[in-house]
């Protein structure tokens, strides 16, 4: 334990004025100021740490419990270990674990493809909900989305004529 | 249902029906013991500015989500409770996080007897705080969101002011006079990061993703709190930077307070509250889904469809 007892005595006037009844906190937090005393409770018993667990920089050790649902694997694992090298409150850190989110995303489908699984996009999305209570907007999201794409390809098709044009 | 324990547990045993708050707490560090179980410091490795929440990902501990047949619960002697005898199982699991998060919303308001409240979102945390916010006092509380059926159903419901806020021309000059033009004095952001209203806001935060989500929200409870007041926020937000305007908060003389729900701690009194007939949770369940079709639940209550308010997934074992 670290040493917390400060003498402030050799201020004049410290804590004068304090007053514990003017507490913001209350009563979200029924305050006793233990944390003043740094990381010093009795922890819980640790979780076997079996799997991969990255742990934020700003903190010494793996927290005694964690979750083993999405250890760090494949290309997303790798962007996500570099993130952990920056704190949370860095760039560095979040840029980073978003890309690994959407690469993830990949990496998913990848894997049900590969495990004969093909995802049913329409049901994942809800779109039985949506019929049933939307009909109309589901039909106009279909088009929109056909409108976008199509207008996507007439942008970009004359640019590639030109392209080989010239 | 408790199917399984692990060796040290001692307040549960297999077969105990419980009631097991969003988040995970220790119960045993600093944050823990004053109460902030939503900031436990052992529950979460990834990060240390937020604890332990099933299903939400590597920035919460990476842990599996409770909307499933099963879920492993670390800790399970400190915030689960078994649901008490007579309490409906409706009531017990939206214990587990909208009802507090929605009371805890007022608590950090610090509203008084007389008090004028705005609050931004009519969403499910708002439908049963309105509840539990008469119980703290409170002169007035005024609802702003975009969906009629909610304002519809917090006008009747719970004696609110409800208004659209598409149909202002400008959010703080109609709050400004409908106050004398003195503004609230407790302002609830239970909105969040999803905020519409301000297309900057949505272009830069929803849709580019360059800020943690939108803060139109937090943007218009600052602008129309009264100076000196209080802003409380439940509506979630992203870790990363926001755009806020900070400089009136200064101005303005605010404290803001937020937090995620603190479960463990205000369960023994909403309990209360329920057993004593003065809450009723289970009445705002509009949709029941099989745990199979949560897909579509979800769409249903984003899209704000089939004027959804709650639903709730019903795991194939609770069907037998
Ligand atoms: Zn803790």
């Amino acid at each position: 334990m670290k040493n917390t007892a400060k003498d402030f005595s050799h201020i004049k006037g410290w804590g004068i004025d304090a007053d514990p009844k003017n507490d913001p906190t209350y009563p979200m937090k029924h305050r006793t100021n233990e944390e003043q005393l740094g990381y010093s409770w009795e922890r819980p018993t640790q979780q076997p740490v079996n799997v991969e667990v990255l742990h934020s920089n700003e903190r010494p050790n793996v927290t005694a419990v964690f979750g083993t649902a999405v250890p760090p694997s494949g290309l997303s694992g790798m962007i996500r270990r570099f993130a952990f090298k920056y704190s949370e409150s860095s760039y560095g850190h979040w840029l980073p674990l978003l890309l690994a989110d959407r690469v993830n995303v990949v990496e998913g489908v990848l894997d049900d493809l590969s495990r004969g699984h093909i995802p049913n996009i329409f049901a994942e999305k809800g779109w039985k909900a949506e019929w049933k209570h939307n009909p109309q907007g589901l039909v106009k999201k279909v088009v929109v989305g056909v409108v976008v794409v199509s207008a996507l390809v007439a942008l970009l098709a004359p640019k590639n004529k030109s392209l080989r044009k010239g | 249902m408790v199917e399984e324990v692990g060796p040290e547990v001692q307040k549960l045993k297999v077969g105990d029906h419980v009631l097991v708050p969003f988040n995970i707490a220790c119960g045993k560090c600093a944050f823990c013991k004053q109460g902030l179980y939503g900031n436990c410091h052992e529950s979460n490795p990834q990060a240390t500015a937020v604890g332990g929440i099933y299903g939400y990902s590597h920035t919460a501990g990476g842990y599996e989500g409770g909307q499933a047949e099963y879920v492993r619960v670390p800790y399970a002697d400190v915030s689960p409770t078994v649901i008490p005898q007579g309490m409906d199982p409706d009531d017990a699991v939206l214990l587990t996080d909208v009802v507090p998060t929605g009371y805890q919303a007022a608590e950090m308001g610090g509203i008084q007897p007389g008090d004028t409240v705005v609050v931004f979102g009519a969403g499910p945390r708002v439908f049963w705080a309105v509840n539990c916010w008469w119980m703290f006092g409170g002169g007035r509380y005024i609802v702003i969101d975009q969906f009629f059926y909610r304002l519809y159903f917090v006008r009747n419901y719970a004696n609110c002011e409800a208004y659209k806020f598409k149909e202002m021309a400008d959010r703080v000059v109609f709050l400004n006079k409908t106050t004398d033009w003195m503004g609230a004095d407790v302002v609830i952001d239970a909105v969040g990061a999803e905020a519409a209203g301000n297309a900057l806001q949505t272009i830069t935060g929803r849709k580019l993703l360059l800020q943690a989500g939108s803060t139109t929200a937090l943007h218009w409870a600052i602008n129309s709190v009264k100076k000196g007041g209080i802003v409380s926020i439940v509506g979630v937000y992203g870790p990363t930077d926001n755009l806020v305007p900070i400089g009136n908060v200064l101005n303005k003389g605010l404290t803001i307070r937020a937090n995620q729900a603190s479960v463990k701690r205000l369960l023994p009194r909403l309990i209360e509250h329920i057993q004593n007939g003065i809450l009723n949770p289970k009445a705002l369940i509009t949709h029941r889904v099989p745990l199979e079709e949560v897909s579509d639940a979800y769409h249903i209550f984003s899209a704000k469809l089939d004027n959804c308010i709650k639903p709730v997934l019903i795991p194939p074992s609770a069907r037998m």
